[in-house]
């Protein structure tokens, strides 16, 4: 049970932002503009899958499904990609570059101080431009907020992960500025999910 | 010096947020909602106290200093009786109810999940609203952010204390959208 009194039709975030939207606002331009709008060189799903696994890192169930569904739905539908970059990033059929990035943002998760000079010579080893680094510095440190405050007010965070694919493709493509759909919580007990 | 090359020579989340505007932007958005909006009931005080022990707590020199300059500025004490409150709050000359909260603030900054049912029930013992339970979680959550942001780039941060009790009036006054650097 969540640890205030939050809208129960809403998942994660969503119950918190329906909770307060004054800080919605802020919050949802910040994940609009670092993950969804046009980037000069990282893809909508490259983004997403640095916060997906920021998000593993905190052990973050919503942050981590819904974020995981939203980078499938831009990387062709690939579950299994995600789900390799999630099980090991050095693996995962993905680019050199985006695997220094993933693991400057795994330093980041830890503590900012934790980033070295030695990581970052190796991204651009790698070709990652400044912008790049700036901003896999800033969504892992974003997602180490976010992850925080859907996790330290207990959300409700379903298991149902078609329930995670739905919004995952509404993301991908609508962005994040969208109203959510209601989840019909009595259905969802009665079946069981 | 910033690991890397952001064009300005501006300290902290400046230099950062002069870099990126299209993300200072929302970063500036959520730092005047949280710290500085007036319809709140919490002080400014409080919260920029609530910003600057968690910054302390993540070791970030230039936000504590920043935040615990802002929060002597609005609680009208010192520097001293600031880092007091960072190193022993609960020895602090505060309200129930903010100690009840920095505790919270304290687990929010180990991860969400250690914030505990019994911490919640104790901060609203002491007069706690949602509202109040919810902003600390997310002052703390947000500086959680900040500080990473700051030092996961390697930012310069001025060494002498005092630059930072100098600028807090004039913060105060014009809040975190504008540029005290300009």
């Amino acid at each position: 049970m969540p640890h205030i009194n939050l809208p129960q039709e809403f998942p994660g975030i969503r119950s918190l932002f329906m909770f307060r939207p004054e800080t919605a606002a802020p919050l949802n331009a910040l994940v609009q503009t670092m993950l969804h709008n046009p980037h000069p060189t990282l893809s909508a799903g490259e983004r997403e899958l640095i916060a997906t696994y920021v998000s593993r890192l905190n052990v973050c169930k919503y942050c981590c499904n819904i974020h995981g569904a939203i980078a499938q739905h831009h990387l062709d539908n690939n579950a299994e990609l995600v789900r390799q970059v999630l099980a090991n990033p050095e693996t995962a059929p993905i680019s050199d570059k985006l695997k220094a990035l993933l693991k400057i943002a795994a330093k980041v998760q830890s503590g900012g101080k934790k980033v070295t000079e030695g990581d970052v010579a190796f991204a651009r080893a790698e070709g990652a431009t400044d912008i790049e680094i700036h901003d896999t510095v800033l969504i892992a440190a974003a997602f180490c907020m976010y992850n925080r405050y859907v996790d330290g007010l207990a959300t409700w965070q379903p298991d149902d992960a078609a329930l995670y694919d739905k919004m995952g493709e509404q993301r991908a493509r609508e962005g994040y500025l969208t109203a959510p759909f209601k989840v019909n919580r009595t259905e969802e007990v009665s079946s069981g999910g | 010096m910033a690991h890397i090359e952001l064009n300005n020579d501006l300290p902290g989340i400046r230099g950062l947020m002069a870099y990126r505007p299209e993300l200072a932007e929302p970063l500036n958005a959520l730092a005047e909602t949280l710290l500085r909006d007036d319809n709140n009931t919490l002080t400014r005080g409080e919260r920029e106290l609530i910003g600057t022990y968690v910054s302390y707590l993540n070791d970030c020199f230039f936000c504590q200093n920043v935040h615990g300059a802002m929060a002597g500025h609005y609680l009208e004490c010192d520097i001293q009786q600031i880092d007091a409150v960072k190193q022993d709050f609960r020895s602090a000359e505060l309200t129930d109810k903010m100690k009840a909260l920095l505790a919270i603030a304290y687990s929010v900054q180990k991860g969400g999940k250690q914030v505990t049912e019994e911490q919640i029930a104790e901060a609203r013992e002491h007069g706690a609203t949602d509202t109040e339970i919810h902003d600390t979680v997310l002052i703390a959550a947000a500086f959680c952010m900040f500080n990473r942001y700051v030092d996961g780039l390697g930012t310069w941060a001025p060494q002498d204390r005092q630059f930072y009790i100098n600028r807090a009036p004039q913060r105060a006054l014009e809040g975190y959208q504008s540029s005290v650097f300009k």
